[in-house]
């Protein structure tokens, strides 16, 4: 029996490889200088979905994405994989959300994806680190989690199982479906893509993107109708705009202070005490310790 | 109402560390409002444990003892905080941002609409002003944490929902006791009362728990120490060091060969690599092979009795010095610069 399944999956800027510049000198983030890639363990979330997809015939697999609509790449890069179909879910309200209006939003999403047996998300996204958004999903879907899934291994007559990778060890749950689960960097590796795949779906497009097209582009999604990526703004799903974006975020940044040093320079200290001390004060200052 | 609340978590039938380091902190916080520290602990056979967290200040504890609640999964949890929240209304909950906290967490405050803010490096009480609102919210929790991959430090602040939810990780915070004979009182939740049977749907089958394992990789700031330690007992004072700062120790290869750190604590092209936000290299000549795995780190300090290691080119700051004369400094001047 085939799964329903929809991974979540984010866009984000490559803050793992960070150079030196990736600051700029009034101490906020350069984006521009961080490449925006597929958020890893979303993956490894995506390599559990397409491991389902083979095992049990007429599986589907879509992915699911919040952003703004260069976040379409995510959704090739899934198609490229392996992945049936993809939502872009974009719209100037959500800017500005935190996890919870994140949560939000894309759990009205998933409710208008009729028949959903399972959500897979990765653990958490590396712009922010939180590791929020699966289990707030869940809580809002009213759903079962299974968070740091490293194997489904079975999903069968409606009962997910699945082994969890835990700080101090190792457990095999098991859980009715749908559930949602969030998936480690432990899991297996994603598999690569798909030349095949990446033949069929290179002209895979958005609405908006299809719009921006210079004259000479053909639109091919009236035979090709795989080829058309589904745009959803905050009218096409159910929501309540007060839940959404800066305003719908319990959470709100009051500062940002940068802790990358700026064109370093070593500095060179001895051994006295006064040195040492002076040292430990500043790191105690900036954050970096304690 | 209106007080500081830590969830905590057991381990091997005890409150964890790291609920006892979020009491030392809850503790401070709630003097800093002046409100009541609150504790909650759930599972099986908790008999006592009350007595674990009266020492570090909790005013009231609650402890909800029932085999539903024992091995740990969501749904259970949620279900029992959630409704003791709406009870007891605090204005500030903190939590282990352990596999428990991280897993429970979130879910909470999904069905609180209340903000969370993971891995907090620091907790501060202090005020905000909106000027577009002219509005003044007075001792709010600061939540400062690292975004960005470490690359920088925000303060995250909840003006107007409660409770304000915050993770700490392990060794974040310090653990002391507050006052030995402190004597707080003894709530007991009658589960029945929270439990519906669909809570009950997740079963764990098998679990399987080993002891604590390193987790070099994960690790926001890094002690590493190579072959200029000069022995294994000399790397207990990088491991003093490291738990005082909240950091975890990696070795060079060299180190690990000679027999003073264990091979997973290994750090470069045949080891892990990682990305802390501070590397201390200690007794470490930087060879390519080693750098390899922690160039990426945000600042590196090395402590190397050679001005002109290699290591010293791609460290903010170099101290030049014998390894066991600046690291027992180290340690010292930290712990006298934080209380
Ligand atoms: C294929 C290959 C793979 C390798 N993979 C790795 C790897 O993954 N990780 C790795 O680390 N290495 C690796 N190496 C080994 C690497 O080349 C170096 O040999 C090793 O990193 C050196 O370790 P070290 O810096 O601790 O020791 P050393 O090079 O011996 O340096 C010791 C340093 O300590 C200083 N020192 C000595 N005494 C004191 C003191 N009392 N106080 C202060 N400073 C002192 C010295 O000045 C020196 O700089 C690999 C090598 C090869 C060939
Ligand atoms: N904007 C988004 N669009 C799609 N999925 C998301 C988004 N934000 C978070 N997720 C999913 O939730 C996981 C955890 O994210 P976070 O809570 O931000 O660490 C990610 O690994 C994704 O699977």
């Amino acid at each position: 029996m085939g799964l329903n399944i929809i991974v979540l999956a984010k866009q984000v800027p490559d803050t793992r490889n960070v150079g030196k510049d990736a600051m700029k000198a009034d101490g906020t983030v350069n984006r521009a200088a961080l490449a925006a890639i597929f958020n890893p363990e979303d993956l490894n979330a995506l390599e559990q979905a397409l491991r389902l997809k083979n095992r049990y015939k007429g599986t589907s697999i879509t992915i699911l994405t919040m952003g703004p609509g260069r976040a379409a790449d995510i959704i090739r890069e899934g198609l490229y994989r392996g992945a049936d179909k993809g939502y872009l879910l974009t719209d100037r309200a959500f800017a500005g959300s935190d996890t919870l209006a994140t949560s939000y939003a894309i759990s009205h999403a998933i409710r208008k994806i009729e028949d959903v047996d399972l959500i897979i998300a990765g653990r958490q996204a590396i712009d922010g680190d939180t590791a929020q958004v699966g289990p707030q999903v869940a809580e809002k879907l009213g759903l079962p989690q299974l968070t740091y899934a490293e194997e489904v291994i079975s999903a069968e007559k409606k009962k997910l199982v699945v082994k969890r990778r835990l700080e101090r060890g190792v457990e095999t749950v098991e859980c009715p479906l749908p559930a949602v689960i969030t998936v480690n960097s432990s899991a297996p590796a994603c598999r690569p893509r798909n030349a095949k795949l990446v033949m069929k779906y290179k002209h895979a497009k958005t609405i908006t993107e299809r719009q921006n097209e210079s004259e000479d582009y053909i639109d091919l999604t009236a035979d090709r109708p795989y080829l058309n990526i589904e745009e959803w703004s905050v009218n096409d799903i159910d929501v309540d705009s007060k839940w959404l974006g800066l305003s719908g975020s319990p959470t709100k940044v009051k500062k940002i202070e940068n802790i990358v040093f700026q064109a370093k320079e070593t500095k060179h200290i001895t051994s006295s005490n006064e040195e040492i001390n002076d040292l430990m004060k500043e790191l105690i200052a900036n954050h970096t310790i304690g | 109402m209106n007080n500081v609340f830590v969830i905590c978590e057991t381990e091997e039938g005890k409150v964890a560390d790291i609920s006892l380091e979020l009491m030392t902190k809850g503790r401070s916080l709630a003097n800093d409002l002046k409100c009541k520290l609150e504790a909650v602990v759930l599972g099986h056979n908790l008999k006592g444990l009350e007595n674990e967290l009266y020492p570090y200040g909790a005013d009231e504890v609650y402890i909800g003892d029932d085999k539903r609640l024992d091995p740990y999964t969501t749904l259970p949890h949620t279900a029992v905080i959630v409704e003791l929240f709406k009870e007891t209304k605090p204005q500030i909950a903190l939590l282990g941002a352990s596999t428990f906290g991280r897993d429970l967490g979130p879910r909470i405050s999904s069905a609180l609409q209340s903000g969370l803010t993971a891995d907090c490096t620091a907790l501060e009480i202090g005020d905000h002003f909106v000027k577009k609102e002219n509005k003044e919210y007075k001792d709010l929790l600061y939540q400062i944490r690292p975004a960005f991959g470490g690359n920088i430090v925000a303060t995250i602040i909840n003006p107007d929902h409660r409770p304000q939810m915050a993770t700490v990780r392990e060794g974040v915070m310090k653990m002391e006791v507050f006052d030995k004979s402190y004597e707080g009182k003894l709530n007991t939740l009658d589960i029945d009362k929270y439990l519906k049977p669909e809570d009950m749907v997740v079963k764990v089958i098998e679990r399987h728990m080993e002891k604590s394992k390193v987790n070099i990789k994960n690790s926001s700031i890094i002690v590493a120490g190579g072959y200029g330690m000069g022995s294994k007992e000399n790397f207990d004072i990088l491991y003093e060091l490291a738990d005082s700062i909240g950091a975890e120790v990696g070795a060079s290869r060299a180190a690990v060969d000679a027999g003073y750190a264990d091979h997973e604590r290994q750090i470069g092209q045949t080891g892990v690599t990682v990305r802390p936000k501070l590397y201390i290299a200690c007794g470490i000549s930087g060879q390519i092979q080693h750098t390899a795995g922690m160039e990426e780190s945000a600042m590196v300090i090395a402590v190397n009795n050679d001005p002109g290691a290699p290591i010293n080119k791609i460290a903010d700051y170099v101290i030049t010095g014998e390894v066991m004369e600046v690291i027992p400094k180290m340690v010292k001047y930290y712990k006298q610069n934080t209380k």
